[in-house]
């Protein structure tokens, strides 16, 4: 193990753990723990905002869906930046005046209702959860890499940092977190992204000389009355195999088995070479028929076969401007190679084939390649949905909803998100350079993409790896630090102050709320370990419409229609929750979560939020229209209850 | 009370102006986003087109929305601060 990088990132840790004791100090009352005595400058908010809102998700899981998927994964980052509208022009004052410690106060102010503490408290620590498992995801995959560290070992070492912070310090020590947290993951990809353009493009790229190119075999191949026939005849065919219309074929040389990607072009068959992982029924796992260990993994991948039609030494670019790269990149003469995984079971053994595919650069750089913009009805919706969803989430997050509590005002509160914005924007715009550097650099792990931009830095040096890593892991302390704040605050103050009236003194109250960070914490720990292997991005799509289909209808109904009712909101939020997640549950990426077929899933889109946020709002409305009378607490425009 | 405020907020003057202007940008922008669906659904080949130094329109349009939120953002600021110090006199607690 090289022990320096791992020194960095223990003493960025460290420094972390340090900053949370220091401020625990500051965290003796309720308002402390929770808003960080509502004492913390619009700017330092501003950055902590992004700190909070550039989770696991956003450095690892876009950039990680870039490099396997292009342009599709920035879908998220536009998504995600356009959800900060939603919350500077119609939120950030209105949660401000209303609110005190979380989002159920605001959502209550108007009302006082039992309902609506109960319902309010369950959408957040729902909401907070389904955030979280993406985040604990992105800590087990980035500990491997660096310390060596089973998945499993990564989940519960943040798990048990975070447990600590958050239970000694609150709010105020997760804010100072996140605001060196966020400042240094914008300065450091910024620094990833320079380096990337002064390295510029080659077709055989080899990490800066650490990893040299493999070449992978290319055989031609003729078909004979169905039968296929090499022309190398020092290859052997062995068997074939169908996968998800996929022709696999299995060919032996000099006693070795190689699995082949069939592919029939203008009339020839290629075949082209992949990588698989079996396991034996006794466990064993073979990395391309020799058995895994340190040294014998899967290669790490991503390449342009051609670079507007050049390929080896003439196609080397050299440094690039940043719309060069991009201009490079999607031209249609590049030629991009992806890979992917196809699942199987023959001969009593699991397969993993990781085969090879082909893309021109203009469709690479355009959505489509997850997202099929051009396919049925049906994917055209779930692309609707998603990107609904994501602009609709971010307002509706609680644990962003509670950072606006941290600032004295209405005014600091808007502007501590415009900081946000210019921070988070400028970071999603190289989230798109990362991705695609990671894309054709020869750095992606076919088996998991969360790691391709930490894995891009180490192709610059274990130094900027070893600090990249840390702030990615420090990324994933702070948000999931500020989520079980939220899901805390939600459980101590929410339910049990004020849905069970039990109104205990402020020690108690925060007592309380950090032993509801530990159950929190374990239980993200557990679903961390669950959802192994899941690119956190997505996940994190899926908790966002959640969100938008749980919080926003209430949140802008409460603000903007005088006859909502108190019964009306609680409706909303219990249908927006019930049907967002029995959606997500029945939908065939669930279903391959399951180990099942997709075709079988009873519902045929992954996003919700075209059924659930619509079906939230109507019913919103219509529970409001029937329970004139008796529900409604009468409405005042500054929030305070009739 | 437990759930009121943090900080101890005057009245806002400004509030009714602030939240006109945030809902007419909010809808100016979510036309702008929903374009870029849709274009993307209806005319999808219409992405891959170069529309400026080499970059194609899914690039520039992408771009250019986290940069017209920011856009947007900033003058949605000084709007408002332009309101509030208008309205100074009979405002208590903006800051």
């Amino acid at each position: 193990m090289d022990w320096m990088p791992v020194a960095i990132f223990v003493a960025f840790v460290g420094a972390v753990l340090g900053m949370s004791f220091y401020f625990a100090r500051k965290a003796k009352s309720a308002a402390g723990y929770y808003a960080a005595g509502g004492n913390i400058h619009w700017s330092v908010n501003g950055i902590a905002f992004a700190g909070d809102y550039l989770s696991a998700a956003s450095f690892l899981g876009i950039c990680g869906m870039i490099a396997t998927a292009g342009y599709d994964g920035f879908l998220y980052s536009i998504g995600y930046l356009a959800g900060w509208i939603v919350a500077l022009f119609v939120v950030a004052e209105p949660m401000k005046r209303l609110g005190k410690y979380t989002f159920t106060d605001a959502l209550d102010s108007k009302f006082n209702s039992k309902g609506i503490q109960l319902a309010a408290a369950i959408s957040t620590l729902v909401v907070s959860v389904f955030y979280l498992i993406p985040q604990m995801v992105g800590a087990g995959v980035l500990v491997t890499p660096l310390l060596g560290l089973p998945h499993a070992v990564g989940v519960m070492m943040v798990g048990g940092i975070v447990i600590v912070i958050v239970s000694t310090a609150g709010m105020t020590s997760t804010t100072y977190v996140q605001f060196i947290k966020g400042g240094l993951l914008v300065v450091f990809s910024s620094i990833i992204v320079v380096a990337l353009l002064v390295r510029g493009l080659s077709t055989e790229p080899d990490q800066g000389g650490d990893v040299p190119f493999y070449k992978y075999a290319t055989l031609a191949a003729t078909e004979v009355n169905g039968a296929l026939a090499l022309e190398d005849a020092s290859w052997a065919i062995a068997g074939t195999k169908d996968v998800s219309g996929v022709t696999l074929v299995k060919a032996v040389k000099d006693g070795k088995a190689t699995w082949f990607k069939k592919s029939a072009k203008d009339g020839r068959i290629s075949l082209y070479e992949c990588q698989v992982e079996s396991v034996g029924a006794d466990g064993a796992t073979l990395i391309n028929g020799a058995p895994a260990s340190a040294d014998n993994k899967l290669r790490q991948v991503g390449n342009l076969e051609s670079i507007e039609g050049k390929k080896g030494a003439e196609a080397a670019t050299g440094s690039l401007g940043p719309f060069d790269f991009l201009a490079k990149i999607g031209s249609p003469d590049t030629v991009v190679k992806t890979w992917k995984a196809l699942k199987f079971e023959a001969e009593g053994q699991k397969f993993t084939v990781y085969a090879p595919s082909f893309t021109t650069g203009n469709k690479v750089l355009k959505p489509g390649q997850k997202f099929k913009v051009e396919g049925t009805p049906l994917e055209k919706l779930d692309f609707i949905s998603l990107m609904l969803a994501l602009f609709l989430g971010t307002a509706a997050l609680p644990h962003i909803l509670i950072r606006y509590y941290t600032v004295a005002t209405p005014a600091a509160a808007r502007k501590s998100t415009i900081v946000a914005i210019a921070a988070i924007g400028f970071f999603y715009v190289l989230t798109l350079f990362m991705g695609l550097g990671a894309m054709s650099s020869g750095v992606v792990n076919p088996a998991d993409n969360n790691m391709s931009a930490p894995l891009l830095a180490r192709s610059f040096g274990t130094v900027l790896f070893a600090i990249i890593s840390a702030i990615a892991f420090a990324t994933v302390l702070g948000t999931v630090s500020g989520l079980i704040v939220a899901a805390s605050g939600a459980v101590a103050h929410d339910l049990m102050d004020r849905y069970m009236g039990l109104h205990m003194p402020d020690r108690r109250k925060v007592a309380a709320g950090k032993i509801a960070a530990v159950v929190v914490g374990i239980v993200a720990i557990v679903l961390g370990i669950l959802f192994h292997g899941v690119n956190v991005t997505f996940l994190v799509g899926l908790a966002f419409a959640v969100a938008a289909s749980a919080n926003l209808p209430a949140i802008l109904m409460m603000l903007f229609w005088k006859k909502t009712t108190a019964k009306g909101i609680v409706a909303s939020i219990l249908v927006g929750i019930s049907l967002s997640i029995g959606i997500i549950l029945f939908s065939p990426d669930m279903y391959e979560l399951y180990g099942m077929a997709r075709a079988d899933a009873p519902i045929p889109f992954a996003n919700p939020g075209i059924f659930s946020i619509p079906a939230s709002f109507l019913t919103l409305i219509v529970v409001s229209l029937m329970t004139q009378s008796g529900g409604n607490a009468g409405h005042n425009p500054d929030g305070h209850k009739a | 009370m437990f759930h009121e405020p943090a900080a101890k907020q005057g009245r806002d003057p400004a509030t009714e102006y602030k939240t006109r202007l945030g809902l007419w940008m909010f809808l100016a922008y979510g036309l702008i986003y929903a374009g870029f669906v849709a274009v993307n659904l209806l005319w999808p080949a219409a992405m891959e087109a170069t529309v400026a130094m080499g970059l194609n329109l899914a690039v520039v349009y992408g771009f250019g929305l986290i940069i017209f939120a920011l856009i947007l953002a900033v003058i949605y600021n000084a709007a408002c601060m332009k309101e509030e110090k208008r309205l100074e006199g009979s405002s208590g607690g903006e800051g």
